[in-house]
């Protein structure tokens, strides 16, 4: 069996983003790219389930819809270990785009288990893994906290409220992941590094498809107030503060 | 024309965030002067159902069948897609929760329909059709223009007010079809804790970090929890150590939540964990370091050893419930 793992390529999760051109682009100078922190994890838990020979996993591909940019951050999803990758050539316009042209990507081979982030860090979406499973028209499982694989089937470990649900699943399948689907992000060994440049990374055009949505521009948040300071010895002033003024309790 | 609110039910009832999302529709519906339909799956009772209309919704539909024991995503989106479809529906709006994150994308593949997600305001326009979302995990807000004749929008939780309204929604139920022959998933268990204040649904959480020093202190903050009705969360480094389940964990690679108060207590405020408590309404924080980050996203503050300020807190809030 075959398994895909979608990853977007993310500014670092610490960055202050700052904006340009009348706040409609990005400042990208002084960035670090990331593995968006939620397809790190999902990378992981797919070379988890193929390092067990017995789960008879052949490959882990990575896919990506991106300019060349990218490239460094699918190199070292490579050096983390998946086997080979798919960039597809063009800017991610939204979500349905991305969508559709990772539908095209995964069509040319049968991949059994595909792994979609919750959502991207830069633009929180949650969209892409459910548009992808309609477009292939395969069953997908959200908010997934675990896979395993037990004769021949996927089980999946799905949070629900308060709970969580075990659901087992044929093939093929989209599993959209949130936390618990691996402890900590696999690191990439010297000797991954190395293997990660010779491994096939293969450059597919975008098929021709509209964008659904346009993202015209950014704001920042509003500044919030300052904070007020409560005397530590007397935790009263702040019940007051929040019946009184902010009327919330 | 219509705009079709999908509003889900928990075992046959609703809950603030149903009625948020009708309040928010109908506003919608009343910018398109067009008609707001609600739609349930699944059996509920007349007087529930009705509560919709206090919202805001002209009409509601329950959509029906014994089938339905489970939520499945294939299987609701053809339901909700035929009620469009039907009733001509501009705007399709659903809540940005676990299930209408499931559902929205894929409506949006299956009609072909743009799809704003996290939007927490009403539209700023309709022609053409623009609104407002989070992005960089609440570092920026984007401004968004859906092309497409149908639009989708998910709505964040408690991001918009109740709104009241008179009418007396006309209520239908439908019977569907449920196809079962597709459903290649099937739930073998169900894990759940019944009685728990849910973590996404609170209005106040208390929520402890690395500075509560180890589990044996979290007596106050449970205690706390208790007398505000509040939900309890923590860090991502106090659930690694297991001092408190996975499931508190909030932030960017845990839950992602909008109480209208958020308690941190010895937590530092990273971005990593502001982006999942950024949009409450009111966060107050008890740090012993006056430079932490936590107090520049909060309204209130404390400067203090919470070893020394939490038993003070209890006492105040106990002062105030009359206990
Ligand atoms: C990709 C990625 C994703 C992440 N996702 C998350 C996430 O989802 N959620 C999350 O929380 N973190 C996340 N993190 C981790 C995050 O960067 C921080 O390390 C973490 O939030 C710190 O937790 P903390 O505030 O409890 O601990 P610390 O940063 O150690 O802060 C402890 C605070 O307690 C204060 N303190 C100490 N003693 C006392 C006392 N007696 N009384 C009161 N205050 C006291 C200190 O002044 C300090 O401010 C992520 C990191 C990465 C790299
Ligand atoms: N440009 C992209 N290339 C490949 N996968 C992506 C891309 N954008 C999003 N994804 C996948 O979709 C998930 C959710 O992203 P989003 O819907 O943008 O929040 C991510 O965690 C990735 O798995």
């Amino acid at each position: 069996m075959k398994i895909l793992v979608c990853i977007s390529h993310v500014p670092d999760t610490t960055t202050k983003v700052k904006f340009i051109d009348d706040f409609k682009k990005i400042d990208i100078a002084g960035i670090q790219w990331i593995i968006n922190p939620w397809d790190e994890l999902s990378l992981t838990r797919a070379l988890e389930l193929k390092d067990d020979p017995s789960n008879g996993i052949q490959s882990v591909t990575v896919a990506n819809v991106g300019l060349v940019g990218t490239e460094p951050t699918i190199r070292k999803a490579l050096a983390i270990g998946a086997d080979d990758a798919i960039r597809v050539n063009a800017d991610p316009k939204d979500a349905y785009y991305v969508a559709a042209q990772l539908a095209n990507a995964a069509k040319s081979e049968q991949y059994d288990i595909i792994f979609c982030g919750i959502e991207s860090s830069d633009y929180n979406g949650s969209t892409v893994g459910g548009m992808l499973a309609e477009f292939l028209g395969y069953p997908s499982i959200s908010s997934v906290s675990g896979v395993k694989i037990e004769n021949g089937q996927a089980v999946v470990t799905r949070e629900i409220d308060g709970g969580k649900e075990l659901i087992s699943a044929a093939y093929p399948l989209v599993a959209i992941v949130q936390k618990g689907i691996a402890k900590e992000p696999r690191i990439a060994a010297m000797r991954g590094i190395m293997m990660a440049r010779t491994k096939p990374l293969k450059v597919l055009e975008p098929v021709e498809i509209d964008s659904l949505t346009e993202l015209i521009s950014f704001e920042m948040p509003k500044p919030r107030a300052a904070c007020k300071f409560v005397d530590p010895e007397n935790p009263r002033q702040l019940i007051e503060l929040l019946q009184n003024e902010a009327k919330i309790i | 024309m219509s705009v079709l609110i999908f509003v889900e039910n928990w075992d046959g009832k609703f809950k603030k965030l149903s009625f948020e999302l009708v309040s928010y529709g109908s506003k919608i519906a009343e910018m398109l002067a067009t008609e707001a339909i609600a739609i349930t799956i699944g059996n509920v009772d007349n007087a529930e159902l009705a509560k919709l209309g206090k919202y805001g919704a002209d009409r509601v539909i329950n959509a029906v069948n014994d089938g339905i024991q489970i939520f499945d995503s294939q299987n609701f989106t053809s339901i909700i897609a035929g009620f469009a479809d039907k009733e001509n529906a501009r705007v399709i709006v659903l809540s940005n929760n676990s299930t209408g994150k499931a559902l929205a994308p894929r409506l949006s593949v299956r009609l072909k329909a743009g799809l704003g997600s996290g939007v927490s305001k009403l539209p700023a326009n309709i022609e053409p059709f623009s609104v407002f979302k989070k992005v960089y995990s609440g570092n920026a807000f984007a401004n968004i223009v859906i092309k497409t004749d149908i639009k989708i929008l998910t709505l964040a939780q408690n991001s918009f007010e109740l709104i009241e309204s008179d009418k007396n929604a006309d209520i239908s139920q439908v019977l569907v079809e449920w196809d079962t022959s597709g459903l290649k998933t099937k739930v073998n268990e169900v894990q759940k804790q019944e009685g728990k204040i849910l973590l996404t649904d609170a209005d106040v959480v208390i929520s402890g970090g690395r500075g509560m020093k180890s589990s044996d202190n979290w007596g106050p903050i449970l205690e706390l929890a208790d007398l505000l009705g509040a939900a309890t969360a923590c860090s991502r480094p106090v659930s690694d150590e297991g001092w408190r389940p996975h499931d508190e964990h909030t932030g960017q690679t845990g839950k992602i939540i909008a109480p209208n108060l958020y308690l941190a207590i010895g937590i530092s405020g990273a971005t990593q964990h502001l982006a999942g408590v950024s949009s409450s309404k009111f966060i107050v924080a008890i740090n012993t370091d006056k430079d932490a980050p936590i107090f520049s996203a909060a309204q209130y503050g404390i400067i203090g050893d919470a070893g020394k300020v939490l038993p003070k807190l209890v006492e105040a809030v106990k002062e105030l419930k009359g206990k």
